[in-house]
């Protein structure tokens, strides 16, 4: 049946055992479905990233450590409910790492190999390419949000109210997508060691005096006006309305995070570069 | 028209050809890369990018998938516009960018079926990868595969969607002997199975084995194309015998007895050139003086000129460096 067969150029000769069937690249062109390329790419990079030690690290090993420090003991002040209040702490600091720090790292390096390029170039539009790594930015922070809330519940967060539940759920989209933004904007832009470092240095920063592990009460006067209006410490702060209080949020907390989203998107959609 | 494997066999387009290129130019900065470059590759053929690194191959290639836009020039690839039309135009073309391209952690398997479910009708990625040699490897994430792994996997997916229209931007760099054979291998059955393939490469005997169109760009423009024979036997004449024998050899008397016009040096060390109208009687001359010297001619060969030659002949360069 599979008869050798050497379609060579002029002087081409005939060259190794033939082990293509004639037929076997015959085109037949065309995209897949929309639904199916959305999944394959959004499961692949889900894959990627939960099989990353370093990502783990950052995603869930620390903010686990760090939920169960700031639960049991008294190093770092957190107002009362102790273990709800750092649980809402928690979840912000989860969407940052894996949103922004963990997102700005795999897409420097993503670029660095050329795998943009590549998906770039196949039949996949690129709103989707978009829309993949967005859904599986939601995935990753939903195993987080399940794990952190699982420990949280063991050291005794009482879970709020259902308004309290959605409005968390909806925080912590809208800070996915909008600390994932900032993360493309640094990600997409820079060299890829470059983005690690800013991108650790931001994490950390954000973690001391941005509203997460301390509480803008906690910081000098001068200094708390400038966290008020990060990204950080409004999706901390609204989380804490909504884990804590099981109410909704102020309006101002949620509109500075999409105003910090909607101006990282629309500026990274002109700096990002494929390679 | 359905083929025999189901598939719906895609009609050539008679009226278009593949790519058609004409006064392209591309700048970055200063520096002209493309410097208003022309080309046409039919559709069912091969067509060789043939230049030295900077000739300016890539980024023509790169300008044809939609990737850069052009700064002069009109491009147009299956009847279209590359940057305008690219969401209609990717489905139906594939591409191994230079270097490759996967995520640093994923694995072979993992990358190819990404890109398998991006097109309808995929070929078989577990089978794709057994061809290309991966199957041992698809534990190993793609930032630890050897940079010739990192080739095959990204040729596996410039052609798991059966596209129409192939570009292989220098697909056998850092490729050992066996997949380089292996790589000609897949572009003949390519083009025997109606695939149009548009390659780049600085191997002139890559270009000669496979392409029906060779196309020489240096420092971004056209300087030779055709046929890998019409463009190696321009001069029917120009034929050249090589051997090799001991170095320092006096060649005066050789020269006396071959006809007038022939000429005759040790173009390297030990390896001895005659260029002119090599016939059978000037082969019998050297050899007799071989003889007489007491020399035992190794690695004689009659040849044409090679497309190094013309090259060479065109632009003054080596094409390797």
């Amino acid at each position: 049946m599979t008869e050798p067969h050497f379609g060579a150029g002029s002087s081409g000769g005939s060259f190794g055992t033939g082990t293509f069937r004639p037929g076997t690249f015959t085109p037949a062109p065309g995209r897949g479905s929309l639904g199916r390329m959305l999944l394959a790419q959004a499961r692949t990079e889900t894959v990627l990233t939960l099989r990353n030690g370093e990502q783990i690290l950052l995603t869930v090993l620390i903010p686990v450590a760090l939920l169960v420090v700031m639960s049991l003991m008294d190093v770092i002040p957190v107002p009362e409910p102790r273990v709800g209040s750092a649980t809402a702490r928690i979840l912000a600091l989860a969407v940052i790492s894996s949103a922004f720090t963990g997102q700005a790292i795999a897409l420097g390096f993503d670029r660095r190999y050329g795998v943009l390029k590549r998906l770039a170039a196949t039949a996949l539009p690129r709103w989707l390419l978009v829309a993949g790594r967005v859904a599986a930015a939601l995935a990753v922070v939903a195993v987080q949000v399940l794990i952190i809330g699982v420990t949280a519940l063991f050291m005794g967060w009482q879970l709020p109210s259902v308004t309290g539940v959605l409005w968390a759920f909806v925080l912590i989209v809208l800070g996915t997508l909008s600390f994932g933004a900032l993360g493309v904007l640094l990600g997409g832009a820079l060299r890829a060691e470059i983005v690690l470092a800013l991108a650790n240095i931001v994490w950390f920063v954000l973690l001391l005096i941005g509203g997460v592990a301390l509480g803008a009460d906690s910081l000098p006067t001068w200094l708390a006006t400038v966290v008020d209006a990060l990204p950080s410490a409004a999706l901390a702060l609204a989380l804490h309305d909504a884990v804590v209080d099981g109410a909704a949020p102020s309006l101002g907390h949620v509109a500075v995070l999409v105003v910090w989203g909607v101006v990282a998107g629309a500026l990274a959609t002109r700096t990002t570069k494929l390679g | 028209m359905r083929h025999a494997l189901g598939f719906r066999v895609v009609s050539p387009h008679p009226q278009h050809p593949a790519v058609e290129v004409s006064g392209l130019v591309k700048r970055y900065g200063s520096t002209v890369a493309v410097n208003g470059l022309d080309l046409t590759l039919e559709t069912g053929t091969v067509l060789a990018l043939l230049g030295p690194n900077g000739a300016g191959k890539t980024t023509t290639v790169e300008v044809c998938e939609g990737f850069r836009a052009a700064d002069g020039g009109v491009v147009r690839v299956l009847g279209l516009d590359p940057r305008r039309d690219g969401d209609k135009l990717r489905p139906r073309i594939g591409v191994m960018p230079q270097g490759g391209g996967g995520y640093p952690g994923v694995r072979a398997d993992e990358m190819l079926r990404l890109v398998a479910a991006c097109a309808a009708n995929p070929l078989d990625p577990a089978w794709l990868l057994d061809v290309l040699g991966l199957s041992s490897s698809v534990r190993t994430p793609y930032k630890r595969l050897s940079g010739g792994q990192q080739q095959r996997l990204s040729l596996a997916c410039a052609l798991v969607g059966r596209p129409e229209l192939v570009f292989l931007d220098e697909p056998t760099a850092g490729m050992d002997p066996q997949a380089r054979r292996l790589v000609w291998e897949l572009v003949s059955a390519l083009r025997a199975d109606g695939v149009t393939v548009l390659l780049t490469t600085h191997l002139m005997d890559e270009a000669e084995a496979l392409a029906d169109h060779v196309v020489i760009v240096d420092a971004g423009r056209v300087v030779a194309q055709g046929s890998p024979v019409e463009l190696t036997a321009h001069h029917a004449d120009d034929r050249q015998l090589r051997f090799r024998a001991r170095p320092g050899l006096e060649l005066t008397l050789l020269r006396d007895a071959l006809p007038e016009g022939m000429q005759v040096r040790e173009a390297s060390r030990g390896t001895y050139l005659v260029q002119g109208h090599i016939d059978p009687q000037v082969l019998s001359t050297v050899t007799s003086w071989c003889a007489q010297q007491g020399v035992l001619a190794e690695e004689l060969t009659v040849a044409k000129r090679s497309l190094e030659d013309v090259f060479l002949e065109l632009t003054g360069r080596e094409l390797r460096s």
